[in-house]
């Protein structure tokens, strides 16, 4: 028995790959054994993990899902492809934070940010050269594009105030705070908690230079509700925020995000 | 007068009937860049000013820091 592309199949000890694509796939040209790419005429041992690619293609939804399934530790896909996320700000903590999500395959995407693209910017935004000066919401609308053509992404390009946060984001399981002002991540947990109660939340304070990586934390503020940073680290001259340490913040938040959609938040 | 108060799970002193407005302007913070949760309740932003701390009451600060 070996597996083929994610999906088991019998079949002798000695097969080529070419014979297996002949069958499974015959229009692929690539040819991976256990992790290494290789000739079309290797040969398969039983239990060994193959892959047939035609370089170029482009993945179904079924695979593509059934892939997530497949790389994922069992039970997660299930919970967290019909769940939306609302992601405020997408700066160097909410380009990041939207990136992962889309990789493990949350249903949609609720994008927020009125900002356009700044060379300043690519420090540690996931953006690229081409796109300085597009708006935010399509740069980042057309690179999730290209990560995970299946989650659903919708976008909010005007400016998010204590008054609209509830609206905007009332359909969303999840909130995510990624604005760069002190006192609008103050705004926006004191009106997700109060408006938004069935919510999970996760903000961030605290996240800028270079300083040891280990005092960037989770901390919970109540059930399903997290503030992830150092609690000091504030962005200003000589401290500025660059990829590494707000990669890290971001991916603390994306990991809780998922935490709270597993119900472990 | 003076009066102990819980502030983030640690005891401190506080002046009697001091706001929570002038309490967190004496701890050197924005009142805007603060999330006060008072007995377990978060406060709204209009309440800072006239909300009174008590003798014995828990305050929880989140102290919100620039850059994202």
């Amino acid at each position: 028995m070996l597996l083929v592309n994610e999906r088991p199949y019998e079949f002798p000890s000695g097969t080529r790959l070419e014979d297996l694509a002949r069958h499974i796939k015959p229009e692929a040209d690539v040819f991976i054994l256990n992790g290494f790419p290789v000739p079309a005429s290797a040969q398969v041992q039983d239990g060994d993990r193959c892959w047939l690619i035609k370089r170029g293609e482009r993945i179904g939804a079924e695979e593509m899902e059934h892939l997530l399934y497949a790389r994922h530790t069992p039970g997660v896909q299930e919970k967290i492809k019909d769940r939306a996320i609302g992601i405020m700000g997408l700066g160097g903590l909410g380009s990041v934070v939207a990136i992962a999500l889309a990789r493990i395959g949350v249903g949609s995407l609720l994008l927020a940010d009125y900002d356009v693209v700044e060379p300043s910017n690519l420090n540690r935004q996931q953006y690229f050269v081409d796109q300085v000066g597009m708006q935010k919401t399509e740069a980042m609308r057309h690179n999730l594009a290209r990560v995970n053509p299946y989650v659903k992404v919708e976008t909010f390009a005007d400016e998010l105030t204590e008054a609209n946060i509830a609206l905007v984001f009332q359909r969303v399981d999840v909130l995510v705070e990624c604005f760069d002002g002190p006192k609008m991540k103050a705004t926006a947990l004191r009106t997700a908690v109060t408006e938004l109660p069935g919510v999970g939340y996760v903000g961030a304070s605290g996240l800028a230079g270079y300083d040891a990586n280990d005092l960037i934390t989770t901390r919970m503020v109540r059930r399903n509700v997290y503030v992830v940073g150092d609690g000091v680290a504030e962005a200003r001259p000589g401290q500025g925020l660059m990829a590494p340490r707000v990669g890290i913040a971001a991916h603390h938040q994306a990991n809780q995000v998922l935490r709270i959609l597993l119900g472990l938040g | 007068m003076v009066m102990k108060i819980l502030v983030n799970g640690e005891e401190k002193e506080a002046p009697v009937g001091v706001s929570v407005s002038d309490y967190v302007k004496a701890l050197g913070f924005d009142p805007e860049t603060v999330v006060v949760e008072l007995d377990g309740h978060i406060l709204a932003r209009a309440d800072y000013s006239c909300k009174q701390l008590r003798e014995g009451c828990e305050l929880e600060l989140i102290r919100f820091i620039g850059g994202g």
